[in-house]
């Protein structure tokens, strides 16, 4: 498992990843945490000319009180996220669907702003970036830009940091106070989701006030399951099967050895039921 | 028949650490990749991605042409010396059988063949040149599913006129053993009960931890190979056999290896390749597997479809069972390859008195990788049949499935007991070991919670699994082999060497690849001579230390091996005995051996065996007519097999909302015999349940139409880790076996070859009052829910045909090249 030969260069700062990537153009690969990239490389699934590693930048690291909403630097790996006090109290659900990834080691070195931008429906991070109605900072050689979660996520694979730019943060409003669950169908408990499913409810009087629900590996990005979100406004613990049932409306989930696109649409149903009811505290 | 030794012992049954453990969970050690020797030139292997083809031409001129590399080179360069990969067991005499080049000169038969080697200064180079080398293939059609080989539409080897490899049969009328299965099978349907089910036995891949590794320095009179095997006596012979090396002028060395589990029971051509490359340029030569490699090129296990036949009375008594086995071989016939299912021929009986029994194996070559041993090798597929019949044929009379199994199994006072497939039954206790088990397992309370989750419409149902097994091991007596047309034998040789200052160096035949030999073999050896276990060394795995081995495989190392070490040790005090008479001026009848010291009965007078082992190295005054030693080797050829057994009970909770599968409970006792380190024992029994557990609820390996390997990875093929599963009760009864003087049965495959059918009982089990009577294998959640879908019959929800890997290129939602990002890692 040896990468074809390629340049290798760790920038310190952020201006002079960015000349890196604009010297490279086209040819280059960004490494965060390295724990898809690596893999492709070795198994020769893509060649890059130039790794630009972000490693060093110190500036990318770290999750922060941001007023009404948390920063979380786009290279923190995933072990920070898990156990990070604002993570847990503001956007709960975050902290619940990374701690399900893969296993210690890979949530050691892997990134939340890795994953997001290798975009893999797959991952677990998309669905609960998506359901909290998250910004990106995305800088590039024309300066600061924010991405809202719902334009990020482009196609397989692809999102709206374009050439030349990277991912640096990612502003989750606040959820204080709100429930959260992530339903994670797996075979291994090292796998990729097959299906999962990200919730986070705000109750008012037993029922829920407010949901968001993110769609795990359920199409080429991950979904926001927008028509379950107000079907389930108003519902009490005992009456959100309806409510649910229309979470795979719409979708093309892939089909592979785990299970073909329909057990994964009954999935999708089935999950997001747990999840809303786990989220409230059922 | 030996009677078994009762002399007390203090190290056997001791729970001692492994001695060898240090330096093998810190890898500090000599794994065959760490050994770096002076001028050694790396190796690459291109590989052929097609299932089927023609090789037309090879281009190697750009790969020449790369900085750093020394050769490049084709089947046909090597074609003089590579050799062959042998097969030792032609299940009959007219077996066909493809050669197996370690190098395809022209003709590819499954994906990952080896079509060309690249020498180079550095791995990296080596691999980026075998990037370079251009193949031009000829693609023919591949014959990929086992029951389109049957029909020979489409050949895997066309030169062979048929994909058809042997037909094997073993028939108790036939052989005297019992009744006629025919006239059984008439019998039962008439007025009687007839269970007629067709299982799937799946594809698996080993998943040995360390990849596979050779090293070959040709410098010297001799050539060294160092490879991570099981079998470096089994490699050496091949070699010898077929290329044209004198057996004297090579030496094999199986270093430490990081697990094997049958996967590493084969001679490889990668072993070979490395080989002729090392001979080719005159420069020590390293090859190391990577592991997408290995999935595809190393031998997979497994992969028949059963037909089977159980005829019983009204009353649930088995009265016959007839087999009817079709077996993919994959590309070609391994070194064991073909007799592996046929070692289940004696084992789908298995502790049930059945008065008829028919076994038919016939054996098929295919476009994929070849198949081999592993762990169980031919009695997993024997146990999970029987035992999934068992519960059936209890669902058809209506009795709870233990009961079903007590009236039809042999009872202890029946011991020894011939078998209808002809084997005699050394020893056992099946209902104590039940008896046991139950209790442990709390099976009427789990009965009763089954009730509970059934009447109230659970969504999680609960169901129970049973498997009585036994099993056959200990591999073997040779005058049997010799009868089933194997070609080697079956004994075990041990030597030890007193040295002069009071340590003592054991030599074993038997090559460990983690098992724990190291610090067995020193608590027999410390109980025997009365030496510290400190004091005791073991070596083994290198064909100049360790001349006369069979190796490590179908749990016999310790009971063959053990046996020849015991034996060995003997011999030494049988030697010591008159020089100690000499020294302490006795008579030799009036002395008496304890604890490493001989006395003269009645008096204080008496010497160490150790100091003996001085005395004698000086040689300065010994009886005339002695040699000047107490050194023995010693070589055991058993006359039968042991025959372990035991209860496993296996409680697992069903999702009927998602199909999901989790395991509530498992217990097990086992029957093993004598326990030399209880420790040892624990880690065998736990991986071997686990790899059990694999292949009923996690492992599969899947190909695509194309032939290509879908699940080439751990990410998809999912192999289970200790997160994954529940802590295993475990425990034991004991029934020493009558095959050797320690009483030991092997207990290295009995954890996977009881486990699969307990788990995919207990599975049916769970949702049988659905209308539901199998699952095929592995029972993933998908299969499961489907099967509840379609409530009412078996399931055949292979995904197969779209399967998609994970990192396939191309394949729709997969590609990481198709998307534009940065890609930056997850």
């Amino acid at each position: 498992m040896i990468p074809a030969a390629f340049d290798y260069v760790s920038p310190t700062s952020l201006d002079d990843a960015l000349a890196a990537l604009a010297e490279a153009g086209d040819d280059a690969k960004v490494l965060a945490g390295g724990q898809s990239l690596l893999p492709i490389l070795r198994m020769r699934l893509n060649a890059p000319e130039k790794v630009v590693d972000l490693g060093r930048i110190e500036a990318l690291r770290g999750i922060r009180d941001g007023g009404d909403h948390i920063a979380i630097g786009a290279m923190t790996p995933y072990s920070d996220v898990v156990t990070d006090a604002l993570v847990q109290e503001h956007a709960g659900l975050l902290a619940k669907a990374v701690e399900t990834v893969a296993d210690p080691q890979i949530r050691h070195r892997g990134t939340v702003g890795g994953a997001l931008v290798h975009a893999d429906p797959a991952g677990d991070v998309g669905a609960p970036v998506l359901a909290l109605d998250a910004t990106m900072v995305v800088v590039g050689p024309g300066g600061e830009r924010t991405v809202g979660a719902g334009e990020f996520f482009r196609d397989l694979f692809e999102t709206a940091v374009g050439d030349g730019e990277l991912l640096t943060e990612i502003r989750i409003p606040k959820h204080t106070g709100w429930g959260s669950a992530y339903e994670k169908f797996v075979r291994v408990s090292h796998q990729w989701s097959i299906v999962a499913v990200a919730a986070t409810v705000r109750l008012e009087g037993g029922s829920i006030a407010e949901a968001r629900v993110g769609l795990t590996n359920m199409g080429s990005t991950p979904l926001r399951a927008s028509a379950v979100e107000q079907a389930l406004v108003g519902k009490g613990l005992s009456d959100l099967e309806s409510a649910c049932a229309a979470a795979a409306d719409g979708t093309n989930p892939p089909s592979d050895l785990n299970g073909d696109a329909d057990y994964r649409r009954h999935l999708a149903a089935v999950l997001t039921r747990r999840a809303v009811q786990r989220a409230m505290g059922g | 028949m030996t009677a078994v030794d009762d002399r007390p012992t203090t190290e056997i049954g001791s729970a001692r650490l492994r001695k060898e453990d240090q330096r093998l969970i810190t890898g500090r050690t000599k794994w065959t990749d760490n050994i770096q020797l002076p001028g050694m030139v790396h190796l690459a292997m291109v590989r052929s991605p097609f299932a089927h083809a023609r090789v037309s031409g090879i281009d190697t001129a750009e790969a020449k042409a790369l900085p750093g590399v020394i050769a490049v080179l084709t089947g046909s360069d090597i074609a003089d010396i590579q050799g062959l990969n042998i097969t030792a067991w032609p299940i009959t005499t007219d077996q066909k059988a493809p050669d197996h080049l370690p190098m395809v000169v022209d003709h590819v038969a499954c994906a990952g063949e080896i079509v060309a080697v690249v020498a180079a200064r550095s791995a990296a180079v080596a691999r980026d040149a075998a990037e370079l080398v251009d193949v031009d293939y000829e693609e023919l059609p591949a014959v990929l599913d086992l029951k389109e080989a049957a029909t020979d539409a489409v050949l895997a080897h066309p030169s062979l006129g048929t994909n058809k490899s042997a037909f094997w049969q073993l028939d108790s009328k036939a052989g005297g053993t019992g009744g006629d299965i025919e006239e059984a099978i008439a019998t039962a349907r008439e007025g009687g009960i007839l269970i007629e089910r067709e299982y799937r036995q799946q594809r698996l891949i080993p998943s040995f931890m360390e990849p596979r590794s050779t090293v070959v320095d040709p410098t010297g009179d001799q050539v060294v190979l160092w490879s991570s095997t099981q079998v470096p006596h089994l490699v050496r012979f091949g070699i010898a056999a077929t290329t044209g090396l004198p057996e004297s002028k090579i030496r094999v060395i199986a270093p430490d290896v990081g697990g094997g589990f049958g996967g590493k029971l084969q001679t490889t051509p990668e072993e070979f390749v490395t080989l002729a490359v090392a001979r080719t340029l005159g420069k020590p030569c390293k090859y190391t597997e990577t592991r997408s490699e290995s999935m595809v090129s190393a031998h997979h296990g497994r992969d028949q479809w059963q037909k089977l036949t159980l005829a019983a009375e009204k009353d649930g008594t088995v009265t016959g069972l007839k087999v009817e086995l079709m077996c993919d071989l994959g590309a070609y016939a391994g070194l064991v390859g073909g007799g592996v299912p046929v070692l289940g021929a004696w084992m789908f009986n298995s502790i049930y008195k059945f008065g008829a029994y028919q076994f038919n194996c016939t054996n098929y070559y295919t476009n994929k990788t070849w198949v081999d041993a592993y762990r169980g090798a031919g009695r997993p597929e024997a146990t999970y049949a029987i035992e999934r019949l068992m519960d059936e044929l209890a669902a058809e009379v209506g009795v709870d499935p233990m009961e079903i199994r007590r009236k039809n199994w042999i009872t202890h006072d029946e011991f020894p007991f011939a078998s209808v497939a002809g084997m005699t039954y050394d020893s056992g206790d099946y209902e104590a070991a039940t008896e046991k088990a139950l209790g442990l397992f709390g099976y009427d309370e789990l009965r009763a919670e089954q009730q509970r989750r059934r009447e109230s419409g659970d969504p999680v149902q609960l169901g129970i699994g049973i498997s009585t097994f036994t099993e056959m091991c200990g591999l073997a007596p040779s005058r049997v082999l010799g009868s089933l047309n194997y070609g080697a034998g079956g004994w075990e040789s041990a030597s030890i060497r007193m040295l002069t200052t009071g340590t003592v160096e054991v030599i074993t035949g038997a090559s460990a690849h983690g098992q724990g030999h190291e610090t067995a073999w020193s608590q027999i050896v410390a109980d025997r001579l009365g030496v510290p276990f400190e004091n005791v060394e073991v070596l083994h795995g290198d064909t100049q230390i360790a001349p006369k081995g069979m190796d490590t495989y179908g749990s016999r190392s310790l009971v063959v091996g053990g046996e020849a070490l015991v034996r060995a040790a003997d011999k030494v005090i049988e030697k010591a005995k008159p020089l100690a008479a000499h020294m302490l001026e006795a008579g030799v009848d009036d002395l008496e051996f304890a604890a490493g010291r001989f006395t003269v009965k009645g008096t204080d007078k008496g010497i160490g065996l150790t100091d003996i082992a001085l005395g004698i190295w000086t040689g300065h005054d010994y009886p005339e007519g002695l040699e000047p030693s107490i050194d023995a080797d010693a070589t055991f050829d058993p006359v039968n097999f042991s025959f372990p057994h035991g209860t496993h009970l296996c409680a697992m909770e069903v999702d009927t909302e998602t199909g999901a599968t989790t395991m509530r409970k498992y217990v097990c006792v086992d029957d093993i015999g004598t326990i030399i380190n209880p420790l040892i024992v624990e880690g065998q029994v736990h991986g071997g349940l686990v790899q059990g557990i694999g292949q009923a609820l996690w492992e599969g390996a899947e190909y695509d139409e194309q032939g290509t390997l879908v699940s080439g990875s751990f990410v998809d093929y999912t192999l289970p880790t200790a997160a994954d599963t529940i802590s295993f009760v475990t425990d034991h009864t004991t029934s020493p076996s009558t095959s050797n003087s320690l009483g030991t049965k092997g207990v290295g495959e009995a954890g996977t070859i009881a486990s699969t059918p307990a788990v995919v009982n207990a599975i049916v089990d769970a949702v049988r009052h659905l209308g539901i009577d199998d699952i095929q294998m592995p029972c993933t959640p998908e299969r499961v829910w489907k099967a509840i879908q379609s409530a009412g019959g078996t399931t055949d929800a292979a995904p197969v045909a779209d399967a998609q890997a994970h990192f396939d290129e191309g394949a729709p939602n997969q590609d990481p090249a198709a998307g534009t990002t940065d890609g930056a890692g997850q």
